[in-house]
């Protein structure tokens, strides 16, 4: 059985991201069982998909600190995943987007700071991996390149990056895919 | 890309990964329903959303959103009484809109058949409560079944069509948020079309269709009758399933959620209790239960919100002098909230700790993660009318918020909307808040679906009985908290264009004498009529109008115009007056740790709406560019 945690921020594509993923696994073999949280979350609030794959799943939600592998879109909700969801060993992968929460804006909370969370990492024995690409333009493919990354350090065991662009092409048409396609290879080089 | 329109009209049977919600769609297809219904709510309207991925010509069936759940459940219903296999569905809450109408459901002939589908919301994910609709089942004689996985979903929806026909009653398929959004590979069947099939059989041979006096005790013996055979149907139904680990000591009742939770906290348990999990909750198989009840010393009831099994099973036990001990909810924190597996590991662990394995995990120093309240979004009309709102408001003036994205603006820094009941709720609750009330003005907030879909009875009864406030309209064109369902105001329905119902001429026709449409970016003007309206006697309406800017802008990209624009902050004229930020709060607007303040580049659409806040006028516009350009 292999857990993993997505969250990011309403708006970013966790939705298309927990997608790949589950169809990426099962392009793999997997048998795979997933749900996503909506509700308000399209509205800046936080966004989480949960995905577990093995053959002795039922639930579709993950125990607290049981993950395996924890995916964030974004930097804050990298370290509540972190701290809700990391056990010992697990890996961390996360898109350095920065999106301050309100109260963080308003200057009555902190932001979160890149020491911070590597050192909680650390603490934890969680590997830690910063994706971050400077010459991206549109913020709606950033999930994009962390699946190029999850796939690239092979994050989950046995998907292959065939899988995941086989994912990809069943979710996305026209331009849109070649867009995405495109990005997702050129991670490669 | 898998065209799921055409997946879901696939004569032969196949397998695909999908959700709860799109799962049904299929179900809908193969039993050959034939006229489906909702109003949007949340966990459900994903089930529209398969629909819409069928072309309208393609479509088996006709779908529609009605203005409200009521009116969805009476075109059900019409369509039911008719001879045609028919659906409605909407979230929890939901069902009070339609309670007036759906109570009477079982008491009569639906030759077609009619399924309710009910997304309930435990854990209050993205609702007003958690309301355990369980409850109407009894209140209305009317069976519920309940699915725990996407697989069940499909399954339990065609049966439920079958009994529904065969009985013909209403039958609900309760499903839960997290039933309705987990997402599995599902095994479907075969489906075979039949041409021309929408019926016109109504006929009052078929009823009594009139429940009234002395006319409703038939009606409602006939209604005890089905639900006694539907109690008789359940003992044989392999929907209910037990599943024996041979534990004569501790066995555990369970259903849907929960059920999957339970296996998987008691996976790596070497000891497992016996399980009896129900596919129909009500009513309940009343023989498989006494014999369960009989092999066990110990039978633990484990249920989600509330304690509606735990009841029943503890009656069915006293009446049949069993000797067993049922362990029901033990403290009000087992009423609260969804039970995930963590919830249910704590649960079992309180009481049959030898079942679950200790697996302690360090324990670390608390890390304090900054929350993040959900918020309206960049360039949202709502913020701007908030914020002006807000400016023209005294302290102690009383705002009351109403059901849509506009619910929102009762956090900070807004503030805006101090209680809340329901959808529609705003007129009326500001109706008594102003009875003689001269020192506090009364605002109240609707949306444009909410207007439509339970706003107008406020409005009528404020204009008949005089009452005294100001009503703001945020009319934002769309239903945009479900996801952008159109509504009578916006000039098309699901199917096709129609002719847009105006906001505005209903509410001149109703002959209110004060109406303001203004533009909710428009600030100064917003301010200036509220400041205006407030001092006026009577009932005022001020519509503040603007399209909603996630719906806009995901227009633009989709028809490839999307132009990038974005504002930004001239740190040579800041004055770091924070206006930006901590009133007009845009999410887009970022502080640094000197306290400078910058655009988030992700964020930003360049709307403008923040520049008139800006009391040194530093935020400016950025040169625009196409999509995927630098814009630097």
């Amino acid at each position: 059985m292999f857990n993993i945690y997505l969250s990011g921020v309403g708006g970013q594509g966790i939705g298309l991201l927990s997608e790949i993923l589950i169809r990426a696994c099962d392009y793999a073999g997997y048998k795979v069982y997933g749900v996503d949280t909506h509700g308000l979350a399209q509205r800046g609030g936080v966004v989480e998909s949960h995905l577990k794959i093995g053959e002795d799943i039922y639930s579709p939600l993950i125990k607290k600190n049981d993950a395996d592998l924890i995916i964030s879109l974004e930097r804050t909700e990298a370290l509540r995943g972190l701290i809700n969801y990391s056990k010992k060993d697990s890996n961390l992968i996360f898109y350095d987007a920065n999106w301050q929460p309100l109260f963080v804006r308003m200057g009555k909370d902190t932001e979160v700071s890149l020491d911070l969370l590597s050192n909680e990492c650390k603490k934890r024995n969680v590997s830690y991996y910063r994706i971050f690409l400077d010459t991206l333009n549109d913020p709606k493919m950033q999930n994009i390149v962390v699946v190029a990354n999850i796939a690239k350090k092979s994050l989950i065991p046995k998907v292959e990056i065939d899988h995941y662009e086989n994912a990809i092409k069943d979710l996305l048409s026209g331009v849109n895919l070649e867009r995405n396609l495109k990005l997702f290879s050129e991670m490669f080089i | 890309m898998k065209l799921l329109g055409e997946m879901l009209l696939k004569k032969e049977s196949f397998s695909e990964i999908v959700m709860g919600n799109t799962a049904i769609v299929r179900a809908m297809i193969e039993s050959n329903t034939k006229v489906i219904t909702s109003y949007p709510g949340s966990p459900t309207p994903e089930i529209a959303g398969a629909i819409s991925s069928i072309p309208l010509e393609k479509r088996p069936f006709y779908f529609e959103f009605s203005t409200n759940e009521k009116v969805a459940t009476e075109v059900a219903f019409g369509s039911s009484v008719n001879g045609n296999l028919s659906a409605v569905f909407f979230k929890s809450v939901g069902l009070n809109v339609a309670a007036d109408s759906f109570v009477q459901l079982s008491l009569l002939e639906l030759i077609g058949g009619m399924v309710i589908i009910l997304g309930d919301d435990p854990g209050a994910n993205s609702s007003q409560n958690e309301q355990d609709n369980r409850h109407y089942a009894k209140l209305s004689y009317t069976p519920i079944f309940e699915p725990s996985t996407p697989q069940e979903v499909y399954e339990m929806y065609l049966e439920a069509t079958e009994l529904s026909k065969k009985l013909k009653m209403p039958v609900i398929l309760r499903l839960t948020t997290h039933v309705c959004h987990a997402k599995q590979k599902v095994d479907f069947g075969n489906y075979t079309p039949i041409e021309n099939s929408f019926k016109s059989d109504f006929d009052v041979s078929n009823g009594p269709y009139i429940p009234i006096t002395s006319e409703v005790f038939p009606m409602k013996e006939k209604a005890l009758k089905k639900l006694n055979s539907v109690s008789e149907y359940s003992q044989k139904t392999k929907i209910n399933k037990v599943f024996i680990n041979e534990d004569n000591k501790r066995g555990i009742i369970t259903y849907g959620g929960p059920y999957l939770s339970l296996i998987d906290v008691l996976k790596n348990s070497n000891k497992k209790p016996d399980i009896l999990k129900l596919g129909i909750v009500y009513p309940l198989p009343e023989k498989i239960i006494i014999d369960f009840l009989k092999k066990h010393e110990e039978i633990k009831i484990l249920e989600e919100l509330d304690d509606i099994l735990e009841k029943e099973i503890v009656y069915i036990a006293y009446k049949n002098n069993l000797n067993v001990k049922i362990i029901g909810k033990s403290s009000l924190e087992d009423w609260l909230g969804e039970y995930t597996p963590d919830k249910v590991e704590k649960v079992i662990k309180n009481l049959w700790p030898d079942l679950i394995s200790n697996t302690d995990s360090e324990k670390f120093e608390e890390i304090y993660v900054p929350k993040r309240p959900a918020q309206m979004c960049p360039g949202c009309g709502h913020r701007s009318a908030f914020y002006a709102v807000k400016k023209a408001l005294k302290e102690k003036d009383i705002t009351v918020a109403d059901i849509g994205c506009h619910t929102l603006g009762f956090l900070p820094p807004y503030n805006m909307g101090q209680v809340l009941l329901s959808m529609g709720h705003g007129n009326s609750t500001a109706s008594g808040l102003s009875i003689n009330n001269k020192e506090r003005k009364v605002v109240t907030f609707i949306g444009d679906s909410t207007f439509f879909h339970a706003g107008l009875p406020g409005i009528i009864n404020a204009i008949f009985n005089k009452h005294n406030f100001t009503l703001i309209v945020m009319e934002n064109g769309t239903t945009a908290m479900t996801g952008h369902q159109d509504h009578p105001a916006v000039g098309k329905n699901f199917n096709s264009d129609t002719s847009s119902i105006s906001i505005k001429k209903v509410l001149e026709s109703f002959g209110v004498k004060y109406i303001a449409e203004i533009d909710a970016y428009s600030q100064k003007k917003l301010i200036d009529t509220v400041r205006e309206f407030v001092e006026i006697e009577g009932f005022k309406v001020i519509i503040a109008k603007h399209p909603c800017m996630l719906k806009f802008t995901r227009e633009q990209r989709k028809k490839g115009v999307f132009i990038t624009r974005k504002v930004k902050v001239d740190k040579d004229v800041c004055t770091l007056f924070y206006e930006c930020i901590e009133r007009f709060a845009c999410p887009t607007f970022q502080k640094d740790s000197k306290g400078k303040i910058s655009v988030h580049e992700d964020l930003c659409i360049g709307d403008g709406s923040c520049m008139q806040t800006c009391p040194s006028t530093a935020i400016k516009p950025k040169k625009e560019s196409k999509e995927g350009e630098n814009n630097v």
